[in-house]
C-alpha cells in the first residue's frame, strides 16, 4: 500500500486531488478525475465472497478492555460446540489483535475442524511486532481479509473489532454493505466511564443503519471465592447497562459476572465454557448465545426460510 | 459530524483570559511531557492520567491534560468539566481549567461536541489534523508537566501526537498494563512503537492489581497476576508499581472528586503516590 499524504481529505471528499495536502501525491490526477468518489469494486466482490455466510455479527463497544475479544472468543467456541455449525472468526483489530490469545493459536487457524480463525496476528513474525499502520493500510487489511479470504460455507461469521468509532469500523460496515449484516452485539461493563462510550457507539450503529442484537454487560458483579459475597467492583454509578438499554429502548442480552478464571483460560487460550462449566458466568455467556442465535434465526435473509438441523 | 470549531465561541475580554496569552510557540513554556500509553483498551489509562496530573498538582506543579482520544475522550468527565466552553485568545484555544486555583489545564475533543453521546466517526486523516491542532493551537502557557492520555493501539492519533510534539521537548512514556496476559501481549508491541519513534519510556504502570474484598480482605488476582513486572524486565525498563482495584476509586472519578485529596486511605494511594514521585525524580532527561 503506498503511503498517504499527511492531510489526505480522503479520496472520496469533494476536495479529493484538489486541496492543498494534495500536491505531489501519487494519486492527485485519479482522485481530481472523480475517480475516487466512485464505489469501491471489492463492495461488489465482496458480496459474493458473502455469499456462502449465513450469519455475520459484529462485535462492537465504543470502549476498550470491555471484553470484546473474550467475548467474541467464547460466542465462537459455544456456537461451534455444535459439530454441524461452521464458525468462522474474524479479528480486525490490526493494531491490537488479542484473537490469537484467547484461542491457544499460535499460527493454526483451525481450532477445531468447525471453527476457523484470522487475524493480522497470524502474520507477525514476533509477539514484540507492533503494527503501526496509519488508518488507509488498515482499511487495505481489512479489506483483503474480507475478499481475500476463502471462507467457505460458514453458518456464522464473528467479527471482533478494535474499540472506538474509526477507520476499522466505517470499512467493515462499508465492505460488508452489500452482504447482509445480522447485526452488532455491543459489550460494556456498568460504570458510566464506558457506557459514555458506548452511547456514541449505539449512534454510530444508527448512523450506519447496522442493527443491534442487544447489549452485554460484562464484569457485572464479583464474588469473592472465599466468602462467595458479591462486590462490585466496577460500580453502575448510573444504573448500568440496565438503566441505558431501556432509555434507549435497546435489548439488554444479559450480564456476565466477573470470574477470575475467565482471564485465566484466555492467558491459556482454552475455552472458559469448558474449563468451568458450572459458573454462573459461562450459564450467563450460555443464554446470551442462544439469545443470539434466536435473533439470527428470526431475521433470515429471505432465501433461506427453514433451518438445516 | 461535529464541526472543527464550537458555535458560539466567545472572546472574553476579562483580564484573567487577556492575561493568559503566551508567546507563539504555545509549548515553549512547558517543561517536561510525558505520553500515557498502552497497547491495550480498558487498562485505565485515562484513570492513570488523572490521578498522575493529581498527583504532580499536589507535589506543587502545574500541569497540563492533553486528551488525544478522539473516539472515547473520557477525561472531562473524571474532572468534572463536561459541557464547558472553549474559548480562545490571539495563540489559539484557551485550555479548559478544571479547579479555581487554576493549576490544572485539559484539552479534549470532548469540548468540542454538540452532546456527549455524539459520536465522533472519523478516518484518520482527519483526526491526524485535530491531534495537530491541539498541539501546536492550545495555548498552554508556563507548565511543569504536560501529560498526554491516548486512545489504545499504535495509529494514527499516536504517531501525530508524537510528530506533533517532538520538536518541544523531550518527551517520556508511560506504559500502562494489566496484569494478564492478553495485556501484556498487546503492550509488548506498544513498546516497539516507543523504540521504534524514539521514545523514552519513564516506565511501567501495573493497573487493577488484585482486589481485596470488602468483606472478607481476602486479595483476588481477578486479572491474573505478575504481568507488569515481568513485562518490564523483559523490555529492560523501570517497573513504577503496581496499582489495585478499588472501586471506592472508580466511584470517585465518575462522579469527578478530587481522589487524592478525598481518599487517603484507599489501597491505590501509596501505588498512586510513589509513581508520581518516580516520574518527579526521573522525569526524562534531552535525547541525546
Amino acid at each position: 500500500m503506498e503511503e498517504v499524504p499527511q492531510g489526505c481529505p480522503g479520496t472520496g471528499s469533494a476536495q479529493a486531488g484538489r486541496g492543498a495536502s494534495c500536491q505531489g501525491c501519487p494519486n492527485q490526477r485519479l482522485c481530481a478525475s472523480g475517480a475516487g468518489a466512485a464505489p469501491d469494486p471489492a463492495i461488489e466482490e465482496i458480496k459474493e465472497k458473502m455469499k456462502t455466510v449465513k450469519h455475520k455479527i459484529l462485535v462492537l463497544s465504543g470502549k476498550g478492555g470491555v471484553g470484546k475479544s473474550t467475548f467474541s472468543a467464547h460466542l465462537a467456541h459455544g456456537l461451534a460446540e455444535d459439530e454441524n455449525t461452521q464458525v468462522a472468526l474474524l479479528d480486525i483489530d490490526i493494531c491490537g489483535p488479542s484473537i490469537p490469545k484467547i484461542m491457544g493459536l499460535e499460527g493454526e487457524q483451525f481450532v477445531e475442524d468447525n471453527l476457523g480463525v484470522m487475524s493480522v496476528g497470524f502474520l507477525l513474525s514476533s509477539p514484540d511486532d507492533a503494527v503501526i499502520w496509519r488508518g488507509p493500510k488498515k482499511n487495505g487489511m481489512i479489506k483483503q481479509f474480507l475478499r481475500d479470504v476463502d471462507w467457505g460455507e460458514v453458518d456464522y461469521l464473528i467479527v471482533d473489532t478494535p474499540p472506538g468509532t474509526s477507520d476499522e469500523h466505517l470499512s467493515a460496515v462499508q465492505y460488508l454493505s452489500a452482504a447482509h449484516i445480522d447485526g452488532a452485539v455491543i459489550i460494556t461493563t456498568p460504570q458510566e466511564v464506558s457506557l459514555q462510550d458506548v452511547r456514541k457507539e449505539i449512534n454510530f450503529c444508527h448512523k450506519v443503519k447496522l442493527p443491534i442484537i442487544g447489549v452485554v454487560e460484562n464484569m457485572s458483579v464479583f464474588i469473592c471465592p472465599k466468602c462467595k459475597k458479591e462486590s462490585q467492583i466496577f460500580p453502575p454509578t448510573t444504573g448500568g447497562a440496565e438503566v441505558m438499554c431501556q432509555d434507549l429502548k435497546i435489548p439488554l442480552l444479559g450480564k456476565v459476572p466477573l470470574d477470575p478464571h475467565i482471564g485465566k483460560s484466555c492467558d491459556k487460550g482454552q475455552s472458559f465454557l469448558m474449563d468451568a462449566p458450572d459458573s454462573p458466568a459461562t450459564l450467563a455467556y450460555r443464554s446470551i448465545i442462544q439469545r443470539i442465535q434466536e435473533f439470527c434465526g428470526h431475521h433470515q435473509p429471505k432465501e433461506e426460510h427453514f433451518l438445516s438441523s | 459530524m461535529t464541526a472543527l470549531f464550537p458555535p458560539g465561541i466567545s472572546w472574553e475580554p476579562a483580564a484573567p483570559l487577556s492575561s493568559y496569552c503566551p508567546e507563539p510557540g504555545n509549548l515553549a513554556g512547558v517543561r517536561h511531557i510525558i505520553l500515557v500509553l498502552s497497547g491495550k483498551g480498558g487498562v485505565g489509562k485515562s484513570t492513570i492520567s488523572t490521578e498522575l496530573a493529581l498527583a504532580l498538582r499536589h507535589a506543587g506543579k502545574k500541569v497540563g491534560i492533553l486528551d488525544v482520544d478522539l473516539c472515547g475522550p473520557s477525561i472531562p468527565r473524571m474532572l468534572r468539566a463536561q459541557g464547558r466552553a472553549v474559548h480562545q485568545c490571539d495563540s489559539g484555544w484557551v485550555p479548559v481549567f478544571v479547579d479555581q486555583e487554576q493549576s490544572i489545564s485539559l484539552m479534549s475533543v470532548g469540548f468540542l461536541l454538540e452532546s456527549p453521546d455524539e459520536a465522533v466517526v472519523w478516518r484518520g486523516p482527519k483526526k491526524n489534523a485535530l491531534i495537530k491542532q491541539f498541539v501546536s493551537d492550545v495555548a498552554w502557557g508556563q507548565l511543569d508537566y504536560l501529560v498526554v492520555d491516548t486512545p489504545p493501539g499504535t495509529s494514527d492519533e499516536h504517531m501525530a501526537a508524537v510528530e506533533a510534539l517532538r520538536p518541544y521537548s523531550p518527551l517520556g512514556a508511560l506504559v500502562v498494563t494489566t496484569p494478564q496476559a492478553v495485556s501484556v501481549g498487546d503492550v509488548r508491541r506498544e513498546l516497539t512503537f516507543c523504540r521504534k519513534t524514539g521514545l523514552q519510556v519513564v516506565g511501567v504502570v501495573e493497573n487493577m492489581s488484585g482486589f481485596v474484598c470488602p468483606h472478607c480482605a481476602e486479595c483476588t488476582n481477578v486479572f491474573s497476576r505478575g504481568g507488569g513486572e515481568a513485562l518490564a524486565r523483559l523490555a529492560g525498563v523501570p517497573f513504577l508499581g503496581s496499582v489495585p482495584l478499588d472501586p471506592e476509586l472508580t466511584r470517585s472519578l465518575e462522579e469527578g472528586r478530587d481522589f487524592i485529596r478525598d481518599f487517603p486511605k484507599s489501597p491505590a494511594f501509596p501505588a498512586l503516590s510513589s509513581i508520581a514521585q518516580k516520574v518527579l525524580s526521573g522525569a526524562p532527561a534531552r535525547l541525546s
